[in-house]
């Protein structure tokens, strides 16, 4: 090892107007990573608005990816280039683009940043998107960042315009906790500090761009102290060979080394650091390798190994949320969380509050909007083990996914455990649910009914009701429009209070179907994701999905209510089927037609109890 | 500066990162396939797959698109190695179109790139059940690629969404798919042509002839050397090939695959000459024609 990091990953901020895509290019070009071809194209090729005349390099287009961006001279996406250094670095660029409603892609490309380049126009000063990138740079845990006040040529290189604005990025990285930061006053369209030092700024005693960063080392990657490694795959193979694939993403790790397998506690010594080319004597950070114990334990992928640093499961954390998703984030709904190789259903149970990128202030807020950063409790399903960001980015950070579209809503940065997840332990009686079905005489079970408003929910349950309850069999019915007028009065009808409600019934359900009853739930639960999450606290079998299907017509013309006449004089703007979708059952355990006969549909329903 | 980074330490990271990838697509897709197309980065792409699962079997198949138009040392060279290394080899082929008699000469090279590659693919991939396709595309093989995600997600129909693409966080990846999308893999996002060859130097990788100079019967057509590789190129009345010192940086359907004038025929050579000649590898494919912009045009069809 020479000790020389071989890959720097580099991301870029910064918008057209500041000559971002200029500096990149010239980047490019002054490291020869620029194919011949492609420098020729950005040499005779122009589009509206350029002003490099034709046969000299109009740098911006040699960074620019997809037609639709050329089209309309805008970068709207992360881009991934490379250089390599004349001390043999590679340099893997993340690029950015600066406008304001891209705080996602901002957030991408410095979640593997080692380096931030931020440019600034000299001529115009530090705008709210400086503070912006800034405060991105800083959560997604970008060490180093490196100023670059660009267009120092229209400044007449003036050191004193270099140090106001670099005396207003400090501060604000100051507050921010920034680790490192430097300035370099350059100009990318003359090239001056760029790849060398130039003459027009004596008062500069720096390094060139390109020179800080060939020498730029890390502070200490942030878990020396702590070995991580998510395990990936399970490698079994002939001669009883059972190994553990992954990647070192914290700290190193030994033959002989006692680890933990962070999930159950158990512990296990290393018996071999296994590569295809041979055995190794210790595997460092960045590395991809199988490891062996020297005796058999309980490991499935997603968990972590680790030691040094102690790294505890819990099922609640306070975290902070990058949200990237079109559809805002909803409180009490349930999101599939993706930290390393494993994934657990998981929910937002608290938004505390959203962050003002460019301010620093915190704002009260109860939603995440797309581009919106907020600080969030969240609780999984199970307890995993998470370290904070800080600690380490692989095994600190996750994704929340949405389990209907498969779209990534969320990147979420793990702050801390909360304590009160050790704090409550569920007490396990002995007079359990199946206890309680014996003594009863049948078994206790959830059916749940999900229709438009008048699609006869609560007219089936009642029919199916007073069947089973000749048969000497108890029920209760939970209306949804009754749970409103008590315990959920509270709620409205938005996406995120609809999944609070359906939350909470799904919660007193299980309740009451624990003491023996047979619960009927007749709730419009218009969105899939709260209903899978309603059945998710259920065993199979127990959680009976009825799919009421009527024509919306048809409800509409019974408004029962009067709710589709209000909607069609625009007072219910959330009204289901109208104003917001409903989401029909992919799989219902049982399909019923609320324009059929309601006493044949509640046989169906009575059948399917008694047999499930 | 003196060089302080060693070549193969960038290497490393490049080989570990890909190894990552490919432990993370084979343990969370269903039915993974490790696309393989014969050339110098599908042979890369093998060798870090099988690295990456040691010391157990290649967890998963893999597959090659058939055009019948492949130079034949291609083939030859597929169904040895397929036989060394024992693998599960499937072959994918547009059946129809070939019975119609497509070919490079009859229709316009974007026509048979649709049907005979990227027609054929998406049914490969239909007809074994594929959920993820792993594959050895590039990002600075051209610049609509410089956007690509390294876990690149399909629509249904193998329509390639730009606007639908997901965000990539650290190695975390979300490996999810809904009803009829699918993924493609691409663990070698981060290298470059160098690196590849660079790699296979190192790791002493073998690769087919037709990467080193030899004489071969070439013609020349719009200012590009073709190589007559067998009796179906229609030569024009009385023309002769010449027998010219040629390699290919590339290695496709031989009516569209340029050839270079070399002497390079070692590896040495080779990435000496590479080094000084510094233009893209793409110019020499014919099929990327019309533009920059033609590769994103054929992505959203669904080809590679």
């Amino acid at each position: 090892m020479s000790g020389q990091t071989p890959v720097l990953h580099l991301v870029t901020c910064g918008s057209v107007d500041d000559g971002k895509s200029t500096l990149i290019g010239r980047l490019l070009v002054e490291t020869d990573s620029v194919p011949i071809d492609q420098l020729e194209y950005a040499r005779t090729t122009r589009r509206g608005g350029s002003t490099v005349p034709v046969g000299e390099v109009d740098y911006s287009l040699l960074t620019d990816g997809l037609e639709a961006e050329r089209e309309q001279g805008i970068t709207i996406d992360v881009a991934y280039r490379h250089l390599n250094l004349p001390n043999g670095r590679r340099v893997l660029i993340a690029d950015s683009p600066g406008h304001e409603q891209y705080t996602r892609n901002m957030a991408v490309a410095a979640s593997n940043g080692d380096v931030a380049v931020l440019l600034v126009d000299a001529a115009r000063g530090v705008r709210p998107q400086t503070h912006r990138h800034l405060t991105v740079c800083a959560l997604m845990g970008v060490q180093t960042i490196i100023v670059a006040v660009n267009k120092m040529d229209l400044v007449d290189y003036s050191h004193e315009v270099f140090e106001q604005v670099m005396g207003e990025v400090r501060t604000t990285a100051a507050r921010l906790g920034v680790q490192q930061i430097d300035g370099i006053p350059v100009s990318a369209v003359t090239g001056a500090n760029v790849a060398t030092k130039s003459d027009a700024m004596p008062w500069y005693k720096g390094e060139s761009l390109l020179g800080a960063l060939a020498i730029w080392e890390p502070i200490g990657r942030l878990a020396d102290e702590g070995f991580r490694f998510p395990v990936q795959f399970i490698v079994r193979a002939e001669g009883n060979f059972r190994g553990y694939a992954g990647t070192v993403v914290a700290g190193s790790v030994r033959p002989g080394d006692e680890v933990v397998v962070a999930d159950s506690g158990r512990t296990a010594k290393i018996a071999r650091i296994v590569t295809a080319d041979r055995d190794l004597d210790v595997a460092t950070y960045g590395q991809a390798v199988t490891l062996t114990f020297d005796h058999e334990v309980d490991v499935t992928r997603g968990d972590i190994l680790a030691a040094g640093t102690p790294l505890q499961p819990a099922d609640r954390f306070g975290v902070d949320m990058v949200w990237l998703g079109e559809e805002p984030l909803a409180h009490g709904r349930s999101y599939l969380l993706i930290s390393g190789s494993r994934s657990v259903p998981a929910t937002v149970t608290n938004v505390r509050h959203r962050l003002d990128v460019v301010s620093g202030h915190e704002h009260a807020a109860r939603v995440l909007n797309m581009n919106d950063i907020g600080r969030v409790e969240i609780a999984t399903d199970r307890p995993i083990p998470m370290d904070p960001y800080t600690l380490c980015r692989d095994t600190g950070g996750f994704l929340l996914v949405d389990r209907v579209t498969a779209d990534t809503v969320a990147a979420g940065l793990s702050r801390h455990a909360m304590r009160r997840a050790f704090n409550v332990v569920p007490h396990v009686y002995d007079v359990d649910h199946e206890a309680r079905a014996s003594l009863m005489g049948h078994p206790a079970r959830v059916v749940w009914l999900t229709g438009l408003s008048g699609s006869g929910k609560s007219t089936i349950a009642d029919a199916a009701v007073r069947k089973l309850h000749a048969m000497g069999i108890h029920t209760y019915v939970l209306d949804g429009d009754n749970m409103r007028t008590g315990l959920n009065k509270d709620l409205g009808f938005t996406p995120e209070d609809r999944a609070e409600n359906v939350r909470r019934v799904a919660e007193v359900s299980k309740l009451m179907r624990d003491s023996g009853v047979v619960v009927f739930v007749a709730l419009v639960s218009p969105f899939r994701s709260d209903r899978e999450t309603a059945a998710t606290l259920f065993d199979k079998g127990d959680f009976i999905e009825v799919f009421v299907d009527t024509p919306v017509d048809v409800c509409s013309k019974r408004d029962p209510k009067g709710l589709y006449a209000k909607a069609a004089a625009g007072n219910l703007p959330n009204m289901t089927g109208v104003g917001q979708a409903y989401e029909p059952p992919l799989n219902p355990d049982l399909i019923v037609h609320g324009t059929g006969d309601v006493e044949a549909s509640a046989d169906r329903l009575v059948a399917a109890i008694l047999e499930a | 500066m003196q060089q302080t980074v060693p070549y193969s330490a960038v290497l490393d990271e490049l080989e570990a990162e890909a190894i990552h990838i490919y432990r993370e697509s084979a343990a969370a897709f269903r039915n993974p396939v490790l696309l393989y197309s014969i050339g110098k980065d599908s042979s890369v792409l093998l060798h870090l797959a099988i690295k990456a699962f040691y010391p157990a079997p290649l967890p998963f198949p893999v597959m090659h698109i058939d055009t019948t138009w492949k130079f034949k040392e291609m083939i030859d060279f597929r169904d040895r190695r397929a036989k060394e290394l024992g693998l599960d080899l499937r072959i994918a082929q547009n059946l129809e179109a070939m019975a119609e008699g497509v070919t490079p000469f009859s229709h316009g090279t974007h026509e048979y790139t649709r049907l005979m590659k990227t027609v054929a693919l998406r049914k490969g991939i239909d007809r074994y059940g594929f959920d993820a396709a792993i594959g050895g595309a590039r990002r600075d093989e051209e610049r609509s690629r410089a956007k690509e995600r390294i876990f690149s997600l399909r629509e249904p129909g193998h329509r390639w969404d730009p606007r639908k693409q997901r965000p990539e966080f650290w190695r975390t990846a979300n490996t999810q798919l809904a009803p009829e999308q699918s993924m493609r893999v691409f663990p070698l996002s981060n290298w470059t042509e160098l690196d590849v060859w660079r790699y296979i130097e190192r790791e002493k990788i073998e690769i087919p002839g037709l990467y080193f100079a030899k004489k071969r019967p070439v013609v020349e057509r719009g200012g590009t050397l073709l190589m007559v590789d067998d009796e179906r190129f229609p030569l024009n009345e009385g023309e002769v090939p010449d027998m010219k010192s040629v390699r290919f940086r590339t290695l496709g359907c031989y009516p569209l695959s340029g050839a270079v004038e070399s002497t390079a025929d070692n590896l040495a050579d080779l990435i000496a000459e590479m080094e000084s000649s510094k233009v893209s590898e793409r110019s020499g494919r014919l099929i990327d024609g019309e533009g920059g912009g033609s590769m994103e045009a054929k992505k959203a069809e669904g080809y590679f």
